[in-house]
């Protein structure tokens, strides 16, 4: 192997070698970055709004003409060469650097915005006073760093998602997949929250910022009590966008995981999707495959579920029991009412659909379900005003901190470069873990191998950004129906022997690994199967 | 007598896909002592990927289609060792360094090497096929860039050949190849998609020569490679590297002395056995006595290895059966093209007198179809599939149930593979299918 690896360390030789066009649009796409380092650094730009939007042109050109070089022309295909050889996207010297320089942004953005120069109490400075004009011409208020982020973020989306579609431009599930998370990151995430900003400029309203699109147990803030005052206060409006929310949680989202899987969140609408699916592209491959990894992987994104279930149960429970009387729901008929609505479902699954699950999972799931319990037993059994044993606020700040910021941001986004793309959504993600479920037991969504034509090549699980080891399906002829699939579609793509197949079919059959063919005569396939 | 009777010791030389699937259904079936022997590498990886190594899709370690534990979890133990003689009188093994082991059953899954036709400059420095992974180092240090690699010239048009032309391709190396037959893999393929692949060959600048023979490959003053000759024209053609892809022939120069029978491979019956008790043969290296229907007597091709690995497990573990493979299926990629084939289609010069043709070509020239039909039952024969995705089991039903072809056509976008939201093209390949019938 070491021969292997000396001869690649050699620089600048296709096809590693950036061609002219790329050259230049690194250029253009730095020089618009540095704008927002220079004005992060207190550089007073005369005409704020000229400067911003030179900035912002030159990352989305930059970007663009990148692709271009790296895409026009050729012929259509899948486009990994020296994919691993790339320091970037090879875990090399500039994955690094990337890690490292994303995750200090998302520190600072988290925990010291005023180094960007928020300054609440009067105008603001730095980088965020840049992008003011922007943010007065949308919502009529300053920008925060929330605006900031959410501008940078979907300038992201957007640039890196038509670098995406050139790049997958034979593949049509990917590109009309792209404008879809492209359209609900521009319009839901970005656009429309801040118009609903400009309606609190009447006495009526009094909307918090929310996402149409981001469900709860993602938007954790959904139940916050400030949250729910503000929906409350709001109005029709106000109600009937909370009664969505509850809607999408409890209506929407299990039909559709029915129908589609998972995948008409995660890769189709999901603001922390569409940023993998697009910017993350290229660090798909960096996912860790292996048996530990996916069984670290269901601990962890069960746990933080169990966390945010548990959070959410606490805060609306305050909430109810701080105004008591005040609404038809009581304290008590709400607790009451989640121990009921957590018992049956698991209580359904236990029952009916035992023997397709691994008997890690059985021991998690009642373990999950016992502490829940137990908790709620806690509650009522000890009458103080605390939610379980811990203050709700508590329970909700360590669910921002740990959850919100160091998991999804510091964590799931800055360390793309090196833990691929999807850390957050495979290990973190408490709405991705409720479809997972849903996903594995009761939907119509399965990748179909193609009887025996899979060489067991492994471009399909290198290419999984969730970790997937596609190919141990595919190579015995089993279908492929995982929790964590969020169907993107790529190990279809990079398949060279059109093995796989995202489709939606009926129940039956869906996993079962026998009768397959490889192949062989009939009989003898009989006998293989006779475990 | 012992209580416990010493466990079989099943012994497999090579941990290709033949080998590692015998192994694996060995175990799944009993728990006999397993040792695998292998030359090339420690630990199975997927020769098929060989090309996604050099062109950076993957690292070596994501082509082992199992992660390292799996060996020693499953109780198979793996010796990384030449074997260079077999001695079926005495059971034995006489492994490099002298080392001997012995086995009570012996699998023979030791695969293929790339021809040599004895071209003169054959064994020059710079001249290699693309077989095992010490092939893909040897490409490593011969072709690093294409500034190491100034030009390289391909000789022998078939699948390997293809690939190490996208491989080297993707490094910027310059690649002239050459074709003995007058259309590319125009043995195996129709006139139509052969010459489909032509020009998609040149399309990704390959400087494809057709109907050209190698004379000869010329030397430096350091023994390495300069150029090659071409045998009807006499042109040089001056190249850092030669890569030889005419095909691959059984692996058995070291059984030549074991009394094992063989022929161009190793000589089997249906059961996989070879002449010797005790001893069988799988995979790219086994030759059956008589070809399987339509097959040829050698299969080197990675399914067949797979089907043969799970047959032999069977007979070791005390249920003897046949070989019997099911309906034809391969697959292949070229360049940017997928191609699938099921039951039989064969190229213009093979094809027998009863075989009929149905040709559908997209206009962007990347997609195609050829379906054969019996020409007095109008049986389906089989179809290649180029560009668009088709499913196996669909196929392998409808040759089973010996549908006919006007049957396939209607009932084509059944058998569609493709991603969802892909544009299909059924309705262009019936009305296609239907004006070509009127016109007959
Ligand atoms: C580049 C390339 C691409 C291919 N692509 C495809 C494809 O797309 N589809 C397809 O169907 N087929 C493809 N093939 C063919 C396919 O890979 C082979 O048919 C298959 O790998 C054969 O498997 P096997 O187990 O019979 O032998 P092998 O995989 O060759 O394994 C034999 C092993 O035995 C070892 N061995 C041999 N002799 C000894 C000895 N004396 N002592 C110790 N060890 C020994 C060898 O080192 C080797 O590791 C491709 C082949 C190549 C080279
Ligand atoms: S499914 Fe396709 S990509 Fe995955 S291992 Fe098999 S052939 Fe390779």
């Amino acid at each position: 192997m070491d021969r292997i690896e000396r001869s690649m360390s050699l620089t600048g030789e296709p096809p590693k070698a950036l061609n002219t066009i790329q050259k230049i649009a690194t250029l253009w796409g730095m020089t618009g970055l540095a704008i927002l380092v220079l004005a992060a650094l207190n550089t007073s730009f005369p005409n704020k709004g000229l400067w911003l939007v030179l900035s912002l042109v030159s990352i989305v050109g930059g970007i663009v003409l990148f692709a271009k070089g790296a895409y026009a022309g050729k012929p259509e295909g899948i486009k990994n060469h020296g994919v691993w050889f790339k320091s970037v996207s090879g875990r090399g010297f500039w994955a690094w650097v990337a890690g490292i320089s994303l995750t200090g942004f998302y520190v600072i953005l988290y925990f010291y915005a005023e180094l960007l120069g928020l300054n609440p109490g009067g105008e603001n400075r730095g980088v965020i006073a840049l992008f003011d004009p922007l943010s007065l011409l949308l919502s009529g208020n300053p920008a925060s760093q929330w605006f900031v982020y959410g501008t940078l973020y979907t300038i992201a989306i957007i640039a890196f998602g038509i670098k995406f579609i050139w790049k997958y431009r034979h593949n049509r599930y990917e590109r009309i997949r792209t404008f879809s998370v492209m359209f609900f990151q521009t319009a839901f995430a970005f656009l429309i929250p801040e118009f609903m900003a400009r309606l609190n400029e009447s006495e009526a309203y009094n909307l918090p910022y929310y996402d149409l699109k981001s469900v709860w147990p993602l938007n954790y803030y959904l139940f916050d009590g400030y949250s729910l005052d503000g929906l409350l206060s709001s109005g029709n409006l106000g109600l009937y966008m909370l009664i969505f929310g509850v809607a999408s949680i409890f209506i929407i989202t299990p039909i559709l995981t029915y129908k589609y899987g998972k995948r008409w969140y995660c890769s189709w609408v999901c603001g922390c999707g569409a940023l993998a699916e697009t910017a993350g592209d290229s660090f798909r491959q960096l996912s860790d495959k292996s048996m530990f990894a996916w069984k670290v992987e269901r601990w962890v994104v069960h746990s933080v579920l169990v966390f945010a279930v548990v959070m959410t149960t606490a805060l609306v429970s305050t909430y109810l029991g701080n105004d008591p009387g005040a609404h038809w729901l009581t304290r008590d008929i709400f607790l009451v009412g989640v121990g009921v609505f957590l018992t049956l479902p698991f209580a359904a699954i236990w029952y009916f659909k035992r023997d397709s699950l691994k008997k890690d999972a059985k021991l998690g799931a009642i373990a999950y379900l016992v502490i829940i319990l137990a908790l709620l037993g806690i509650h009522f059994g000890s009458g103080n005003d605390n939610i379980f044993l811990f203050e709700a606020s508590n329970l909700r700040q360590w669910y921002g901190f740990l959850i919100g910021a160091v998991f999804s941001g510091v964590i799931g986004t800055g360390f793309y470069p090196i833990f691929g793309s999807r850390v957050w959504c495979r290990f973190g993600c408490p709405m991705a873990a409720i479809m997972g479920i849903q996903q594995r037991l009761f939907s119509r969504f399965r990748i179909t191998t193609n009887g025996g034509q899979c060489i067991s090549c492994g471009n399909c699980s290198t290419y999984c950004e969730m970790g997937i080891d596609v190919r141990a399906y595919a190579q015995k002829g089993e279908n492929i129906v995982r929790a964590s699939c969020v169907g993107c579609g790529i190990c279809s793509a990079v398949c060279p022997r059109g093995v796989l197949k995202l489709e939606n079919g009926p129940l039956d059959g869906r996993i079962d690994a026998n009768q397959v063919l490889l192949g062989n005569d009939v009989d003898l396939m009989a006998l293989v199967n006779k475990k | 007598m012992p209580l416990h009777q010493p466990m079989e010791h099943i012994v497999i030389i090579g941990n290709g896909i033949s080998g590692v699937t015998a192994a694996r259904h060995i175990r799944k079936q009993s728990d006999k002592r397993i040792t695998i022997i292998s030359a090339e590498t420690d630990h199975f990886f997927s020769r098929t990927a060989l090309m996604y190594i050099y062109m950076g899709h993957m690292k070596y370690e994501h082509t082992k289609p199992y992660e390292d534990w799996f060996w020693k979890k499953n109780n198979i133990e793996l010796k990384r060792a030449f074997v260079q003689q077999v001695k079926p009188e005495a059971g034995e093994l006489i492994l490099s360094g002298g080392e001997t082991m012995a086995y009570d059953k012996l699998i023979l899954a030791v695969g293929s090497k790339p021809n040599k036709f004895g071209w003169p400059g054959q064994d020059l420095d710079g001249v290699q096929g693309l077989y095992s992974f010490n092939d893909l180092q040897e490409l490593e240090l011969n072709a690093p860039n294409n500034k190491v690699c100034k030009r390289a010239v391909i000789v022998g048009g078939g699948l390997i050949g293809i690939e190490l032309a996208e491989m080297l391709n993707s490094r910027g190396i310059p690649v002239t190849f050459l074709v003995r037959e007058t259309s590319f893999w125009n043995g195996v393929l129709p006139s139509g998609e052969s010459e489909m692949i032509n020009r998609h060959i040149k399309k990704h600048h390959i400087d494809l020569h057709l109907g050209v023979n190698l004379k000869e490959i010329l030397s430096d003053e350091n023994g390495k490679a300069r150029a090659v000759v071409i045998a009807e024209t006499g042109e040089e053609i001056p190249c850092d590297l030669v890569g030889l892809t005419a095909g691959v022939t059984p692996n058995i120069d070291f059984l030549k002395d074991s009394g094992i029978e063989l022929g161009r491979g190793i000589k089997v019956n249906r059961f996989l056995e070879t002449n010797k008790p005790g001893i069988y043969a799988i995979g790219d290296c086994a030759e059956q006595h008589e070809a399987i229907g339509n097959r040829r007597p050698v299969e080197a091709v990675w399914y067949t290895g797979r089907m043969m690995g799970e047959v032999v497990a069977q007979t070791i573990c005390g249920n003897r059966i046949q070989y019997n493979p099911g309906h034809w299926f391969n697959s292949a990629k070229f360049f940017d093209i997928e191609y699938q084939t099921y039951g039989w289609v064969h190229s213009d010069q093979r094809k027998p007198e009863y075989e009929d043709h149905f040709h559908w070509i997209h206009p962007d020239d990347t997609k195609c179809i050829t379906i054969a039909t019996h020409r007095d039952s109008g049986k389906f024969l089989g179809i290649n599939t180029f560009g668009i995705r088709m499913r196996h089991d669909i196929f392998d039903k409808w040759l089973t149930e010996e549908r006919s072809t006007d049957y396939v056509i209607q009932h084509l976008g059944a058998a569609n593979f493709d991603p969802e939201f892909y544009r299909s093209f059924e309705t262009e390949v019936l009305s296609a299918y239907n004006s070509q019938t009127v016109n007959v």
